[in-house]
Formats: C-alpha cells, sequence, structure tokens
C-alpha cells in the first residue's frame, strides 16, 4: 500500500508536470510564427551544445544549495522565505573577504564560503527567534528580512567594497586566490557542483540518519507530539533555520566566486525563490533535490535560447512553473482517482 | 397467489419503515471500510437502538444519515421517496437532527444564543433575542428539558449542555434525532434524567435513534435495536426478544470477557507522590485543588470523574506537557517542578495520552519512526553521528511482534492502521522503555475489543512488573475492574478514596463523581503514603 501511494505522488508530480508543459506548448503554437523551431529550441536547446548543457549544470548549482536550505526549514514545518536574504548576504560576505583580504589559493575561497554561510546562519536565525521568542509569524518577518538583507547588502557595496573607476555599481575585482576553479573545459561549470553535491548527500544523511533530523521531522509533522516525546521544539525550530541559512549563504558565496568577477548584482538574484520551487517539487526530500534543480534550470536554459533565437519570449517558462506549483500544491488534485484506487482495493480485499 | 401475498406482506412492512437506508457502502480515503452493503431502517415514533463496538461503523452510518459523509454506495428512503442527503442542512430540512458525542456549541454564548444560531429571529437588522429567550423557554418547557436560556453555556455542567444540543435539533424541526453515545459523559443520575426526557419525546411522536455500547441502557430505553460489528448489519431485532448476552455475541462474535484477572496487589515503595497540588488553568479558573495522594510501586491507582474535572490538568503537570503550578509533584523522590519533560522522562515515567493522534503519533511517519520517539537519541538506537538502522529495524519489529500490531511492515504510515492498531503503537513505544511510573490517560479510548483486552493485560504485567500505574479513565468499567485503589474527582478536588475497589459498587461510586457525596478528609487523606 505504501508503495503504491508513493508511485501515485510521482505520478502526479509527472502528471502535473506534463500538463503544464502541454499548455506553455499550445501558448507557444498561438503566439509565434515559427512555432516548430521554438519548440525544439526550447525543449532541446539545452542538449545541443556542450556550452549550453554547461549553462544548465551551472544553474543547478545554486538552485542546489536553495532548494535544500529550503528544504530543511519546510521539513520542520518553518515556512521562512529568507533563503533570498541569506543567499544575496552571503555572497556579499565572500565579496568582503575575497576583495579585502589576501589569503593563500584554497584557503581564501574555504573562508570567504564559511564565513557566507554563518552570516546566512544569523540572517535566517532571526525570524527563527521571534518566532521562538514572539510568536512572529516567521514567514512575514522572512520576507521583509529579504529587503533588509537587499539594501543592507546594497550599502556595503556601495560605501565599503565599491570600484569607483567601474561603470556601474559593482565591487573591486575578487582576488584571483578567492576564485573557484573551472570543471569542465568550455562551460563555466566550477568547482561548487562538487561541494553542492556534497552538500546533497550530507543533508540527506543529516535528515535520514541523525538523530538531528528525526527531531526535525518529527518536529515539522506534529510538533505537539514532539514535545510530548521530550524534544526540545523550540530549539529545533531554530536549528533547522540556522542550517536553512547557513546552506543559503554558502551557495550564494560559492555563486559570487565561481561565476563572477566582480559581485555586481543590484538586485535579488531570485535563487531563494527558485529552491522554494525545487523543494517542492522534490517533496522536501534531499535525494530529490537533484532532479528539481535539474529540471527547473533546463527549463530556464531551454527558455533564455529560445527568446534568443525565436520569436517568443522567456517569460513562458513562468506559465509552467505556476501551473505545477499549484497542481502539485493542490492536495486534492486527482485525489477523487486515488479514493477510488482506494475503494477498488478494499473491495477486493474484502471478497 | 402465494407470491402474491407475500409482495403485500412486503408493501406493509415498507410502508411502516418512516426512514429506511439500503446497501450503504462507505470507505475512507485510509482505506478503511466503515460500512459494507448496511441495511438499516426505522418506523416512526420508536426509540430504534445501534449498537456495536467502537470502529465497528455506527458513527459512520449516521455522519451518513446526517450528511457529514457521503458513502460510496447505497440510497437513503424517506417516507417512501429517494432521498440525497449532501450535508447537515439538507438533513435537518428533511427532519432529521443529531447530538454529537462532543457538542457542537459556542461557549460564550447564551443557551437562547446558541439555540436559534444560524436562524436567528431578526429585529430589523438585529437579532431578537427576547424571541430567542422566549422559543427557548417555551421549547424547553413543551418537552420538560429545563435549562435556562441566558445561561452562557461554558457556566454550564455535561448533562445540561446535552440537553441544550437536543433542544437545538428540536428548534430546528428535527422528527428523528440522532443521539451519538449520548450517557458517555453522563453520571448514573444524568443518564436516568435523559431517558425519561427521551420517553417524553418519544410519546410525542419523535423517533430516535440512540447509538450506545452498554448494554443494559439499550435494554432499558429501546424498542428495536440494529447490531453493527466489522462495518456489517448483523441484523434488526426487538429488544425484548434477544438477552444482553445474545446481543454481546452479535456484537462482538464471541462473549466480551470484561473482567480483568488479575492477583491483589502487593505495593512497595512509593514512586509518585503528588502533594498539595494546584494547577490554574488557562482561563484563570482551579482546575485542580488541593490535592494530594501518592502511588506505589506494583499497584494500579485509577481516577475516576466525570470529564473535565481537572484529571486533564492532573496529567499535563505530572508529565510535564504543563509546567506552572503551586504545590509538588515528585517521582522517584525528584521534585519534577524544575525538569523538562525529556528529563521526567529519564526518571522512568511514560504516558500514554488521552488524544493520540495528536500527542501520540505522528500520523504520516511510519510505524517504525512511530516507535522510536521518545529513543531516538539514546546509545542504543545512534552512534555518535548517524543512527543504527539495524538496531531500529529490529526494535521495530519484536515490538510489532510483541504487541500483534496488525500491518504490512514496519515502513507503513500509521495513519494506514485502525484505532486499536494505533493505539498499540503508542502502547508499545510507552511500554517498552521499562516504566517505573506509566501514566495512562483513557488507554481504551474509542478502540475495538481485542486491543482494549490486550492493552489492560499488559497494564497489570507490568503493575506484577513492578510499574506503579495512574490509571485515568472515563470508562467505569474500567477504572473499577482494573484499579487496585481508586481516587474519585469531582471539581478538582478529591472526593472519595476507595481503598480496595472490589468494595465499591456503580450507584456510590456515581454519588461521588457528582459530589453528592464526600468522604471526610480523613478518609481522603488515606491516598497519602509514607
Amino acid at each position: 500500500m505504501f508503495k503504491q501511494k508513493r508511485l501515485f505522488e510521482l505520478s502526479r508530480t509527472i502528471l502535473a508536470i506534463a500538463i503544464a508543459l502541454l499548455i506553455a506548448l499550445v501558448t507557444i503554437l498561438f503566439v509565434s510564427e515559427e512555432p516548430a523551431k521554438a519548440l525544439s529550441t526550447f525543449l532541446l536547446g539545452p542538449l545541443k551544445s556542450v556550452r549550453h548543457f554547461g549553462n544548465v549544470l551551472e544553474m543547478m548549482i545554486p538552485l542546489l544549495f536553495t532548494g535544500l536550505a529550503v528544504s530543511i526549514m519546510f521539513s520542520a514545518a518553518q515556512f521562512n522565505l529568507g533563503a533570498e536574504g541569506a543567499f544575496f548576504l552571503g555572497g556579499i560576505a565572500s565579496t568582503y573577504i575575497a576583495v579585502r583580504w589576501a589569503l593563500p589559493n584554497v584557503i581564501h575561497p574555504a573562508f570567504a564560503i564559511l564565513l557566507g554561510g554563518v552570516v546566512g546562519a544569523v540572517f535566517c536565525g532571526i525570524p527563527a527567534i521571534l518566532k521562538v521568542k514572539w510568536n512572529a509569524s516567521e514567514l512575514v518577518s522572512s520576507l521583509m528580512l529579504n529587503y533588509v538583507a537587499l539594501f543592507l547588502g546594497l550599502y556595503i557595496i556601495n560605501y565599503f567594497l565599491r570600484d569607483v573607476n567601474a561603470g556601474a555599481m559593482v565591487s573591486y575585482k575578487l582576488a584571483e586566490s578567492s576564485k573557484l576553479i573551472k570543471m569542465i573545459p568550455g562551460t563555466r561549470v566550477h568547482f561548487g557542483i562538487l561541494i553542492a553535491v556534497l552538500m546533497v548527500v550530507l543533508v540527506y544523511y543529516l535528515m535520514y540518519r541523525t538523530r538531528w533530523g528525526y527531531r526535525i521531522r518529527l518536529t515539522g509533522l506534529n510538533s505537539s507530539f514532539a514535545r510530548y516525546s521530550g524534544i526540545k521544539t523550540a530549539s529545533v525550530i531554530v536549528l533547522a533555520q540556522l542550517l536553512g541559512g547557513f546552506i543559503a549563504g554558502v551557495g550564494g558565496s560559492i555563486e559570487v566566486l565561481g561565476m563572477y568577477r566582480r559581485f555586481s548584482w543590484q538586485t535579488l538574484p531570485g535563487y531563494g525563490w527558485d529552491g522554494i520551487i525545487v523543494a517542492i517539487l522534490a517533496r522536501n526530500n534531499p535525494a530529490l533535490i537533484p532532479v528539481g534543480a535539474f529540471f527547473l534550470a533546463y527549463l530556464r536554459i531551454g527558455a533564455d535560447l529560445m527568446s534568443r533565437t525565436s520569436d517568443v519570449q522567456s517569460e513562458v517558462v513562468y506559465i509552467i512553473q505556476g501551473v505545477m506549483i499549484v497542481l502539485i500544491a493542490a492536495e486534492s488534485f486527482l485525489a477523487h482517482y486515488r479514493h477510488k484506487l482506494v475503494f477498488k482495493e478494499a473491495r477486493n480485499r474484502s471478497t | 397467489m402465494e407470491t402474491a401475498v407475500f409482495i403485500i406482506k412486503g408493501e406493509l412492512l415498507m410502508q411502516s419503515e418512516l426512514l429506511s437506508m439500503n446497501g450503504i457502502t462507505k470507505v475512507y480515503p485510509n482505506g478503511i471500510v466503515a460500512n459494507e452493503s448496511v441495511d438499516f431502517s426505522i418506523r416512526k415514533g420508536e426509540i430504534h437502538a445501534l449498537v456495536g463496538e467502537n470502529g465497528a461503523g455506527k458513527s459512520t452510518l449516521m455522519k451518513i444519515l446526517f450528511g457529514l459523509e457521503h458513502p460510496e454506495e447505497g440510497e437513503i428512503i424517506l417516507n417512501g421517496e429517494q432521498i440525497q442527503i449532501s450535508s447537515p442542512n439538507a438533513a435537518i430540512d428533511h427532519g432529521i437532527g443529531m447530538v454529537h458525542q462532543h457538542f457542537m456549541l459556542v461557549p460564550s454564548l447564551t443557551v437562547a444564543e446558541n439555540m436559534v444560531l444560524g436562524s436567528e429571529p431578526k429585529k430589523g437588522l438585529y437579532v431578537n433575542l427576547k424571541k430567542a429567550v422566549a422559543e427557548t423557554k417555551e421549547l424547553a418547557e413543551k418537552y420538560n428539558l429545563i435549562v435556562d436560556p441566558t445561561a452562557k453555556i461554558r457556566d454550564l455542567p455535561v448533562g445540561i449542555k446535552q440537553k441544550v444540543e437536543i433542544l437545538k435539533a428540536l428548534y430546528r424541526g428535527a422528527e428523528v434525532l440522532i443521539l451519538d453515545e449520548p450517557t458517555a459523559v453522563l453520571t448514573p443520575q444524568e443518564t436516568k434524567e435523559l431517558f425519561e426526557e427521551l420517553h417524553l419525546l418519544k410519546d410525542q411522536g419523535n423517533t430516535i435513534i440512540f447509538i450506545s455500547h452498554k448494554l443494559h441502557e439499550i435494554k432499558e430505553l429501546c424498542d428495536r435495536l440494529t447490531i453493527m460489528r466489522n462495518g456489517k448489519s448483523q441484523g434488526v431485532f426487538n429488544v425484548s426478544d434477544v438477552s444482553e448476552a445474545d446481543i454481546s455475541r452479535l456484537m462482538v462474535g464471541r462473549d466480551v470477557i470484561l473482567k480483568v484477572e488479575k492477583e491483589d496487589a502487593d505495593p512497595g515503595d512509593v514512586i509518585l507522590d503528588v502533594d498539595k497540588l494546584t494547577v490554574i488553568n488557562d482561563f484563570g479558573k482551579q482546575a485542580v485543588n488541593d490535592i494530594s495522594f501518592s502511588v506505589r510501586k506494583g499497584e494500579i491507582l485509577g481516577v475516576a470523574g466525570v470529564e473535565g474535572n481537572g484529571q486533564g490538568e492532573l496529567v499535563e503537570i505530572i508529565t510535564g506537557l504543563k509546567q506552572i503550578h503551586f504545590g509538588d509533584v515528585r517521582i522517584c523522590g525528584n521534585n519534577i517542578k524544575p525538569l523538562s519533560i525529556k528529563e521526567i522522562r529519564n526518571l522512568g515515567t511514560c504516558h500514554i495520552p488521552e488524544d493520540r493522534m495528536t500527542y501520540g503519533v505522528a500520523e504520516s511517519l511510519d510505524i517504525e519512526q512511530n516507535l522510536l520517539a521518545d529513543k531516538h537519541d539514546s546509545p542504543e538506537y545512534t552512534g555518535k553521528f548517524l543512527t543504527k538502522p539495524k538496531v531500529i529495524r529490529e526494535n521495530s519489529l519484536k515490538l510489532i511482534e510483541e504487541y500483534k500490531i496488525k500491518c504490512g511492515s514496519p515502513l507503513q504510515e500509521v495513519k494506514m492502521l485502525s484505532g486499536g492498531n494505533i493505539q498499540k503503537v503508542v502502547v508499545a513505544r510507552e511500554f517498552s522503555s521499562s516504566p517505573q511510573l506509566i501514566i495512562a490517560d483513557q488507554p481504551t479510548r474509542g478502540i475495538d475489543v481485542g486491543a482494549t483486552e490486550f492493552i489492560r493485560k499488559r497494564l497489570v504485567e507490568l503493575r506484577d512488573q513492578g510499574s506503579a500505574v495512574l490509571l485515568v479513565s472515563a470508562d467505569l468499567n474500567e477504572v473499577m475492574e482494573l484499579s487496585d485503589s481508586l481516587i474519585v474527582m469531582y471539581g478538582g478536588e478529591i472526593t472519595a478514596y476507595i481503598k480496595d475497589t472490589k468494595s465499591l459498587n456503580e450507584e456510590e461510586l456515581g454519588l461521588y463523581m457528582l459530589g453528592i457525596n464526600r468522604q471526610s478528609p480523613e478518609e481522603i487523606g488515606r491516598a497519602i503514603h509514607v
């Protein structure tokens, strides 16, 4: 029965994705003068060259981090949306180290990433403390704090790290010693992908094979039961959000050190929001985060290629995202069908 | 000719039925078949009992009749016409009213306001409260259900609340009244009063469906009965034609062993010591008022009382779920005031919670993980960093076998199990930590006879092995059968201490539970041992 249920959940997700894609394809058919070309670029473009496939992997890296971060916080039933701000501030913190400090090769990025993580943890920890102390909704406070993160970050860049000789509001060049090495020739895929994979494994073990992960999951599923069992739920709630913030901050640092020559974000980059989509697709299961991240990155790059080579805008991706999330999040989507299955099985059992 | 006569007879039979439900099948989303091709019918002006064990499908059948659940198969016929009952509103339009086990009343409103809620008499834009009060009074007098229309619900005792619920259904024009285990929350005296009122209702032409599993009540009150077992109807009988033994045999398919076999207790040292405990609840009311008692090694102390007389708060304090209180609670000599829930558990306390779905399990987690909750961080099950899946699996397989938890695999979600098996998961986990002190709060509420017997037996076994047991139960049969000694709580105070439960009869207990009788302080003081 439980296997059947897992299968049902899987087919439900696939069906949701299929319906979303179908709607996108129909939209393309309607708006495009050359729909065949647009469609094939959208669906197959990322596979056509090493560079484009590299783009998919590059985009996956930040999504892996934010997806993991969000999934940990969601597992504890904490709807902290601060991964966005933590990612951004993580990038700022590592920029500071990369620009201002002189350190040897490997130690330089390692230290920058670590600091980025700590900053992210502190940032996501604020809504957690507010929740535990005063029962303030972490959803609202983290959402608002994201803007604080944005303007605090821009202030730091503008007043302490800005290169006045550069044309835009960007930081000084990051020291060469601080950058992450490239992994695949012909692409910009960097060392961060290995850290991301390691992080996936670590988080999976943390959530399913350690007492801390058990506490996080139990608190998320039924906090009254967790408290009754002797678990200090308040500390678990804070721990989950510190961890989530740390991973998001690490992700931001790695993105900056792996992909950029200067810190040049003028606004929130959006990977924190995307992390929510990835976590929902993966049902908060760390092992499935890579699947969700790959899928979303593939769609994004496909749409981007399509907009560059055809008359369809890349925004078509947002239609897919929207429909997909609504269908997956809608608990009763196909519930009727599922109930029929249950009914049939019960019938078979009794006769 | 013969067939014709037969058909005529059949038609005559049909005509006398006011309402019938034919071939009702209901499967819940978790796969539990609550009703399977159930036929059920009632005649005008009768009191019809619907009996069966917990989980036999009585409540589900009535929920379908009241429009709260929708069946997969079957039809409902009222006065010869097929009807659809899509919602409680539709049921009320058809003259069907229901009094739920858990009252659906707004505590902060008055009786009259509750009565008219949803169909208020209007005076311009305002609710005509005067008219509501007058109507309530009139109705109350007509049916001899005496209530004060201006009293606030929260100030009323359970028995009166129930009267309000019945009046509410009548106010809405109900002619068929469904009462879901109405006596479960009543004292013997209140029950007697209710029966008189129901007889009066019947005499005035109303039809009553009375859900119960208390056989003597059915014998006393009802005309006919339908027996349900395991989601199926076992047939309809005239109450006068069947004996209590017949009914119980049809209910459970075997003779119920209500007696718990146990030796006399051999109490040892004091394990739990409650000393002048006072608890103020969230509404600022003294829920527990200066009570003292102790539970010794190897004895079961029962706490009897109508629900809501401080038992819940007492349990919350002892288990550490609630902290602010006056007076002391000591477990094995340790004052628990500064201790966390974890530390109280580490003293050897285990707790079967009253509400198993809220406190006892995480329903979407599998059995194995649920069995682990209180010991997930003990060195037996986890190393420095990683847990030990093999040991955990062995433990879950062992407990599933030992406690006869019916399931496909330890990886099955708890919510797919039946109530009795879910309770066994809770009990297996709590009992497996070799407890010194067992706090069992309604340990067999709402579960089948098999699981009930099993859990009661385990409690006695653990007592014999030297555990101290505090048993809180609203089930009189349970506290009287299982406890060695007994305290009775009323209004947050102990009204009686019965040293030897065997010497007690139900009538006497009822008087203590209602606070009508009360022992002298010296007699109650015997509950404290040194």
